[in-house]
């Protein structure tokens, strides 16, 4: 397999061999892994032969069509491979983590799997699943295509598990301009207490619910969005890693705000889905929502135009800030053609790749090194706020916390949605810290 | 000689079940109490997460969000079985007495079990929404229609902590057609000439039942408390599908275990509170099933 890979190095007037030689420092194994690259990627040209079996939870509507796009790609520019795709139906990849679970358990893993960029890939490394792709994303160009940000955020012990191949923004208000203008606002809130007093407005213009809220986790990611407006996106970051304390002041005051805020909130119940407090919105039920830039997806779906019926901006507070969670793939340890995994993951992160998956997605690219102008208005906005601002981890979807962790402060945010009581909350967050925290 | 040939034959037959039945059921259910018993360090960051032997169940037992789980599954299962029970008895008496089109009432009555939980809970989880007044739907806005809007409930989600109650009524309305079957089976095993002769005695239709068909369900009723209650225990599907991941109000030892297993990658805890849930559950039919083994062969002789 080596020499056979070293062999083919040879041959001239490969793009990736070439790439290899520009971002060619070599990466020292990371702490205690011994299977750490150390070499530069080597790839051969029409790809490595053989099945490639790539896990993924995209199995329908614009993830579908990305998916699909991405491997119309892998086909042209791989034709020695041949594509498998193993996707498991399943919002937000709940059943296909399960099964995939049981798949890395049984030694049977896929060639890639998707996974959520960032923290959630901790368990696997924890236990030893997945291989560092170091060479991967230093042929693909390392720091100089993608954000350092971003890479930080990837980086665990000095090793990068996967590649990112798109992005989502979680820190955005969607809005209904005719509930808006009804109220009689005309500007965006700077701050969370504008923004109250602008939900008063509305509430006083006859819409009892001017927030909408749906099932357990968008109640996090409305938390998330609270935390980062009282704490700044150190603070923010800070818990983490431990520099913010789960129990400080700041901490507090956003359970303070987080609990006024679900006063202006409709009743959910823990087990709806996103497009409830999105369609909310849409009929004007509601004036607000907080959610990721999926959202825009469901108003296309219901034929609203961006403008003229609804409007997006920056959870107030958070101006400035980019909540990032992305979706990435990885190469698991013992798969059965890393040859062509590598191949996959060539062509998820190059700019080619990731420009066919966004635009059929909806998503915006992880490489900033794309033009913006093919994208429509919102992911142009996006794009450049990507660029430009502060880059913060979304805990709701798992780039800032495991998947453990992640469940614990679901448990306590749904607590807390019935008993609305501060201190417990503080409590039950600064134990899930203390049991997740390495 | 010939009796231990057919003996032997006997025996190679049920062989293979005997054989699969004790991998597939006995070694597994070893295999998670040895799991439940480990102990277990993280690799990457050597925090002990559990400290192994006995103190792993004192470890889960102690902890407050497994004692709120299980006293949801009690008020859960408590509510669950008198409901079916009430329900399923009442439907069988009133089809029992001859009513016309009675196969049309019993299909109608047994037609929700044929529906699967998961199915039953999208529509439920709809139907249980928690919002009142202007926000309200499902449930809520049926009581606001009918002008009972001060019964109106945030159900499974209502502050008190006895609102798991509210999570038996789909359960509920899923399974008292099967407990009805159960009865109604029972009626007609009954010949009429007890009821007659009963009658000629002079005794009331109210003192009929009480003296003489309630007596001989008992056996019955038995059953379907046993069938309903261990069902209750186990219950996950429906929980799952009308509060989703994460929810704390409906939390029960079998969704905690699938947040122990799967979210928080945690097989030890889970394999604890499956051994935990295991020894409940068969705390329940260990004793029936030593009853009616017993009664059988009473009845055999």
């Amino acid at each position: 397999m080596r020499s056979r890979t070293v062999a083919s190095a040879a041959i001239a007037g490969l793009v990736a061999v070439a790439l290899a030689a520009c971002g060619g420092t070599t990466e020292s194994g990371g702490a205690g892994d011994a299977n750490a690259p150390t070499t530069a990627l080597q790839t051969k040209a029409g790809g490595a032969g053989g099945d490639v079996g790539v896990f993924t939870w995209w199995a329908a509507g614009s993830e579908k069509q990305g998916l699909d796009a991405l491997v119309k790609l892998f086909r042209e520019k791989y034709p020695n491979n041949k594509f498998v795709n193993l996707a498991v139906a399943g919002g937000a990849g709940s059943n296909a983590k399960a099964k995939l679970a049981s798949d890395l358990q049984n030694n049977q893993p896929p060639d890639s799997f998707q996974g959520h960029a960032g923290a959630e890939l901790l368990d696997y490394i924890d236990k030893g699943q997945i291989e560092p792709v170091n060479d991967v994303i230093n042929a693909l160009g390392g720091d100089k295509v993608f954000p350092k940000d971003l890479l930080d955020r990837l980086t665990v012990d000095g090793n990068i598990y996967s590649v990112p191949s798109n992005i989502h923004r979680a820190n955005v208000v969607w809005a209904n301009v005719e509930v808006l203008k009804k109220a009689g606002i005309n500007e965006v809130p700077k701050d969370l207490k504008a923004w109250m007093a602008d939900m008063d407005k509305v509430k006083a213009s006859g819409v009892d619910t001017p927030l909408s809220v749906a099932g357990t986790w968008t109640q996090v990611q409305l938390f998330e969005n609270v935390l980062i407006a009282d704490l700044g996106a150190d603070g923010y970051s800070g818990l983490f890693d431990g520099k913010t304390a789960w129990d400080s002041d700041g901490v507090k005051t956003a359970v303070a705000d987080y609990k006024k805020l679900l006063g202006y909130a409709n009743t959910a119940s823990d087990g709806d889905d996103w497009p409830v407090a999105t369609d909310l919105v849409i009929n004007g039920k509601a004036a607000y929502n907080v959610m990721g830039d999926w959202a825009v997806a469901q108003f296309n779906d219901k034929g609203k135009k961006q403008d003229q019926d609804w409007t997006w901006f920056p959870t107030p507070g958070t101006d400035g800030v980019f909540d990032f969670l992305a979706d990435s793939f990885t190469l698991p340890k013992g798969a059965k053609n890393p040859g062509g995994a590598k191949d996959w993951l060539m062509l998820v992160g190059s700019a080619e790749g990731q420009k066919a998956f966004n635009l059929a997605k909806g998503s915006i690219p992880a490489r900033t090194d794309i033009p913006a102008s093919d994208f429509p208005p919102y992911q142009q906005a996006a794009m450049k706020s990507f660029k430009d601002d502060t880059i913060v981890s979304s805990i709701a979807h798992g780039a800032a916390v495991s998947l453990a962790w992640n469940a614990d402060i679901s448990t306590a945010i749904s607590k807390f949605y019935v008993s609305k009581d501060e201190a417990q909350l503080v409590t039950d967050l600064v134990a899930a810290a203390k049991k997740n925290q390495a | 000689m010939r009796k231990s040939r057919d003996k032997l034959v006997g025996f190679l037959f049920v062989l293979p079940s005997i054989i699969l039945i004790g991998v597939f059921v006995y070694w597994f259910i070893f295999q998670n109490v040895s799991t439940s018993f480990d102990r277990v360090v993280t690799r990457a960051t050597k925090r002990e997460l559990h400290p192994g032997g006995v103190a792993n169940y004192s470890q889960l037992l102690g902890s407050d969000d497994y004692q709120h789980a299980l006293f949801n599954l009690l008020v859960l299962t408590v509510v669950f079985v008198a409901g079916t029970m009430f329900f399923g008895l009442l439907w069988a008496i009133l089809l029992e007495k001859g009513v016309t089109a009675e196969g049309v009432f019993r299909s109608i009555y047994l037609l929700p079990m044929a529906i699967s939980f998961i199915a039953a809970g999208v529509v439920w989880r709809w139907l249980l929404a928690p919002g009142k007044g202007d926000q309200a739907s499902g449930l809520n806005q049926l009581l606001a229609m009918m002008g009972l809007e001060r019964f109106q409930s945030s159900w499974w989600q209502s502050p008190n902590s006895f609102s798991m109650a509210a999570m038996a009524i789909p359960a509920i309305w899923q399974l008292s057609g099967y407990v009805m079957a159960l009865f109604l089976a029972g009626f007609r095993g009954i010949s009429d000439d007890q009821r007659e002769a009963a009658r000629i005695d002079g005794a009331s239709e109210w003192k009929i039942y009480r003296h003489v068909l309630f007596p001989q369900l008992s056996p019955i009723a038995l059953s379907a408390l046993i069938i309903v209650g261990h069902m209750s225990m186990k219950m996950f599907d429906l929980i799952y599908a009308i509060a989703g991941q994460n929810s704390y109000k409906a939390s029960v030892p079998s969704t905690m275990m699938w947040t122990q297993l799967f979210q928080q990658g945690d097989a030890t805890a889970a394999a604890v509170n499956a051994t935990i849930l295991l020894v409940l559950v068969a705390l329940i039919v260990i004793p029936y099933l030593y009853y009616t083994n017993k009664t059988e062969k009473e009845v055999r002789g």
